[in-house]
Formats: structure tokens, sequence, C-alpha cells
């Protein structure tokens, strides 16, 4: 009957229920918020960074090599000389170097030219076709597949740079071979081929503007379709020109440990490249933008400690209204600590539909974060309750039974008798 | 069944209140009247328990009462004592059902829908207390003091609200409870409506009682 009579207390007043409630439902959705970013941002950050020692590019801001290599949100810092890298990723020390060549995209998807190497090290299974083997074959994450309806068997053609609108290779077809699975990587949202196709599309497009001739027989040999041809002629490039052949970056995975913390020091003295050790530019990077999710948490800290008043308040004020309820169920035979327990489970309900309403606006505000970050960072966060989640909720109960401990010592100590003999 | 001995009262900062010696069967009613300020409602809350006197003993079934600590006393006047307040109370958030179902010592859902059958409130029982009349109000307030099966009903001002003719509609209501519950009734009132009903009748005079 007590649980019934709180219950109800709280029903009855749904609109004063809420109202008491709100500062903790907003304290609550702003921290929920925020843990549920932060934690999927680590856990992605982590997972993208899997089995990546080491990133070599072109010199600029490490950061921007590390964002752009590893998470693909940034733009390169430039290229790098293919001979020189190689150099590098040959060393006896190196366990497995992955080249990335990319610049261009198709509707704001990432087209990255690298090796099956790549696929591997996110343990990518196909959800159907094979993975690329000949250039200009595609192998696109579950992202841009189900974003773009891109199916095994279609052709696209990739757009110079990253953001839509830009110059379009018309002339150079991808063919889609096939569909990975869904991995929670970066590689979801990546259209994958490899090296050589994106150096093709480019020295094509290289030609296009300075040799009209050789123009004319890229354009040739596109339209006869023959593959043979196509390849004949990207041979013929890579031994004229494999000197300048240029990749983005490189990551690289060492035998030891030793051998990741010593390898940027060679690479930084001795090349026009450098060498950055991606886990701590990230480290950084979360540190920064911890900081001021710290002030924000410590500011939804604050509401709580509102909310723990405001609910103190409500309940208090009630006290008055309700003493004679309070009396009467004292003379029909309920003690002053069944009392005690009625206003603090009333405070404990008051905190549990804050955090759950709080919860749910957290979401709906992670909804709307998500339709923007998916189209500027091709980032969707997931709507799961976390572990951390569960502290919250303590932490809430624990603020609701707080607030309802002084309103509840005062219930218990009413003076029956004088009550009830009031006119 | 009740029987009082030499109990009196006193309020801080106020003249002691000396009651009657009262002795009452099972089954059988008794008023208690007197003018306003004489103690009537005191003396009521004395014998249920919701006030301990400053000196004698009130007992109930043979049990000294008076002697009981606080939780002790709720739960015993929760299980052996039905009151009828002068004003009635009930919990405004729940319904008038669940309100004659509120004490933790009710006898259940079938007992309230008998009484309520019997005090002609059983259409009412899915209403709030808001939404029912004073009169309706006052019949499930007699309702609830049943619930419990007690021992002792105490009724405080039962009719002081009504005209003549729902005046002695309510006493026999009271009556027909307790015969039911072969339950002892005390209706405290200054209402002289009343005298020419019930034969055991004790006068509070409050110039006698104080002068000790």
């Amino acid at each position: 009957m007590i649980g019934k009579i709180a219950w109800k207390n709280i029903l009855n007043k749904p609109l004063n229920s809420l109202l008491c409630v709100s500062l903790l439902l907003f304290g609550v959705a702003i921290i929920s918020l925020l843990m549920v970013i932060q934690n999927q941002l680590d856990q992605k950050f982590k997972r993208d960074l899997k089995n990546i020692d080491l990133v070599i590019g072109a010199k600029g801001s490490p950061l921007q090599l590390v964002l752009s290599s590893v998470y693909h949100v940034d733009s390169p810092t430039g290229n790098i000389n293919l001979a020189e890298a190689e150099k590098i990723m040959n060393s006896p020390m190196v366990k497995k170097a992955i080249p990335l060549a990319y610049g261009d995209s198709y509707e704001g998807y990432r087209i990255l030219g690298t090796t099956i190497d790549y696929i591997d090290k996110y343990d990518a299974k196909l959800k159907e076709g094979r993975r690329f083997e000949k250039p200009m074959e595609a192998t696109i994450g579950q992202l841009v597949a189900s974003k773009t309806g891109l199916k095994v068997g279609d052709t696209f053609v990739g757009t110079h740079g990253e953001a839509e609108g830009g110059h379009v290779h018309e002339e150079h077809k991808y063919s889609v071979v096939g569909i990975l699975e869904n991995t929670n990587t970066v590689l979801d949202q990546l259209v994958l081929t490899n090296v050589e196709s994106v150096w093709s599309v480019h020295d094509a497009n290289h030609s296009e503007h300075n040799h009209e001739e050789e123009h004319d027989h890229e354009d040739h040999s596109h339209e006869d379709g023959h593959d043979h041809t196509h390849e004949d002629h990207d041979h013929d490039h890579d031994e004229v020109a494999k000197e300048n052949r240029d990749i983005t970056a490189v990551l690289l995975k060492f035998k030891t440990k030793m051998a990741a913390l010593n390898m940027p020091r060679i690479v930084n003295e001795q090349t026009n490249m450098q060498a950055v050790i991606p886990a701590l530019e990230i480290n950084r990077l979360i540190y920064l933008v911890g900081v001021g999710a710290t002030t924000v948490n410590y500011i939804a800290a604050g509401i709580m400690f509102m909310a723990c008043f405001s609910i103190f308040f409500a309940l208090f004020s009630r006290l008055k209204e309700r003493k004679h309820e309070l009396a009467l169920m004292r003379s029909v035979g309920y003690k002053p600590t069944s009392l005690f327990g009625l206003l603090i489970y009333e405070g404990f309900l008051l905190a549990s539909i804050g955090y759950i309403f709080g919860w749910i606006l957290s979401r709906i505000a992670l909804y709307f974060i998500n339709k923007q970050a998916e189209s500027d960072f091709n980032l969707i966060f997931e709507y799961n309750f976390i572990q951390n989640e569960l502290w919250l909720l303590l932490i809430t109960i624990l603020v609701g039974i707080v607030a309802a401990l002084l309103p509840a010592i005062n219930a218990m100590k009413i003076d029956i008798s004088e009550i009830l003999s009031k006119k | 069944m009740l029987e009082t001995k030499n109990i009196s009262f006193q309020y801080p900062n106020s003249e002691k209140i000396v009651f009657p010696d009262l002795s009452l069967e099972k089954g059988k009613t008794l008023m208690i009247c007197g003018e306003s300020g004489s103690g009537k409602t005191t003396f009521l809350q004395l014998l249920a328990g919701l006030r301990k006197p400053s000196s004698g003993s009130v007992f109930i079934d043979k049990q000294d009462i008076s002697s009981f600590s606080q939780s002790k006393l709720d739960q015993f006047r929760g299980k052996h004592i039905g009151i009828v307040y002068q004003q009635s109370y009930f919990i405004q958030s729940i319904s008038i059902l669940d309100n004659l179902l509120v004490s933790p010592y009710s006898e259940g859902n079938s007992k309230a829908q008998s009484v309520a059958k019997r005090l002609k409130i059983d259409g009412l029982l899915h209403r709030y207390a808001h939404q029912i009349s004073v009169g309706q109000q006052q019949r499930a307030s007699i309702a609830r003091s049943v619930m419990n099966q007690p021992k002792l009903i105490l009724a405080d001002e039962p009719t002081s609200a009504l005209d003549d003719a729902n005046c002695k509609y309510v006493l026999e209501l009271l009556q027909e409870e307790a015969r039911l519950n072969e339950a002892a009734l005390i209706i405290v009132t200054h209402d002289n409506r009343l005298k020419s009903e019930i034969d055991n009748t004790v006068e509070l005079n409050p110039i006698l009682n104080t002068l000790s």
C-alpha cells in the first residue's frame, strides 16, 4: 500500500512531478549524452587504431596526418614518394606495411587505394562479392553501400577531392566487386581499391591536361573496355615512372615495441617524410577534448546538485498540505518509520522518473547529433545503454533519496493528535 | 472491554483536565457529551491512544494501552480501534476503495465491498475523495473505521454538520456497524439531538473537571 500511495501521489500530479524533476532530467540528459559520446569516440578511436604502430606521411601537422590516414576525417598533409617510403616499408623491423593512396571520393566517401592487408587489419568479412584484385575494381564498406545504393556489378566514377561537386573523372569507371560486412570501423565508410587504380585515374587526369594525345589513347582503351589494354597501359607507366610514383601515407606495424619507438626518429631525421605514433596523437586529442567534457560534466554535476534541492523543496512544501493524510495513515496503524519509508520511496520514484526521461532526452539529442555527425564525419553513435550510465542511475537515485531525507524525517515526527484535532 | 481509571491530561502551560472513569462492554454504545472546550476530543484521543494520559490508565481488552510504546500503540490502534473523525480525512491521490483498504490491518477487498454496500457507497468506490459529497465522505469514513474489524469504534462529532434526518441516519449506521462488528461504540458530541437516542451518557463538565 505504501508503494501504491507513493506512486499515486506522483502520478496524481504528473505535471508537478515532472516539473519537480526537470532539473534532474536535464542533468541526467547532459551527463548521459557526454558519457555515450565519449565512450563511443574512445572505442571508435581505439578500434580504428588497431595494429597501427606508426604512420608515415608528408611533413605537416602530425595530428592531421593521423586524422587523415587512420580516421579519414581530414585532408592529407601531402604526398610522399613511393620509392622512399618503400625503403622503410621493407625494413626488417617492419611486420606489416600498408600503403595508402587517396585524393578522390564518391558521394563524399573516400576512395582509398591500398592493399588487401588493409581489409585484413580490421578482420572484415565480405557480405557479398569478393575483394578487389585488378585495377578499377572496388570493394566498398557497408555504410557506403547502404547510403549510396551501390551494388555488386555497379560502376561509378570518382570525384576529385573530398567534397562533392569537384572534378569528375568521368573516363575512369570503377566497378563494385564486393561489399564488406559492418565492422564498426572506418572501413565501413571507405571505397577500397588498389593503389594502381588511384594512380591510373590521376595519371590520366594529369595527362588530360598536358598531353592531348595520351588522353585520347586513354579514352580509347576505356571505350573498348579491354582490361588487358588498360593493364598494359598501367604496366607501362609503372616501368616508366616508378621513381616518381607518389602515395599518401603508410601504416606500419612493427615486430617489436622498441622498433616502433625508434623508427620515428630515423624517419624524421633522415627523410623528408614524417613518422607519427598515432596512439600518442590521439591520446593528446582525447585529453584536450576531455578537458572540455570535464567542464561540461562539472556544470551537469551542478545541475544535479540543484536538482537535489528542487526535489527537496517540492517534497518539503507538499508535506504541509499532506500532513492530514500522513496523520491519518498513522491513526490507521502505520508506524512512523512507514511514513519515513513513504517519503524516501517518493524521492526514489521521482529520481527514477527523472533518470528515465533524462535518458530518453539524451538519446533524442544523440539522434540529432547523429544527423549532423553523419554528414560531417561519417560518424554514427549507437543508442545502447552503456555501463557508465548504471553509475549515473545509482547517483541519480542517491540524489532522490538524499533530497527526501529531511522531509521523511519530518513526516516521521509529525504530531498526529495535534493535526487531527484541528478543525 | 473498555475501562479507564483516573485519567487526566495536561496541555503545556494549561490546567490539568481530569476525566471521569468509564467502563463499557462490547456491543454497547456510550455517548460522551459536553460543551466546546470541555476536553471531548482530547478524551477521545486518549481513548484512541493518539495521546498518552498524564496519569491514569486506559484498558482495552484488559491491556493497559497507556503503557505501550509509540509504535506498539500505532499497531494496537491499527488492529483494534476504528475512528470516525469530525472532519473526513482521506488520502486524495488514491480511490475511495484504496482509502478503505489503506490500513495495514484492514480485512481486504471483500469486506470493503460488503461494508460499502451496507453504507450505500458501493457505487463510489472508484471515485476520489474530492469527487463525492460531504455526506458520502462521512459514510466512507464510517466504512473505513470498521475495515479492521475493530473492538472499539470512536466517533468524534459525527453528526454536527448534518440535518435531523441525516443525523439519525448516521447514528443508526454507526450503531449497526458496531453491532455487526461486535464492537463497543463511543460517540463524543455536543449534539443534543443524540441524547434522546442513547441512554448511556457521560457528561463532561469543564468547570467540575478542572477543579482539582
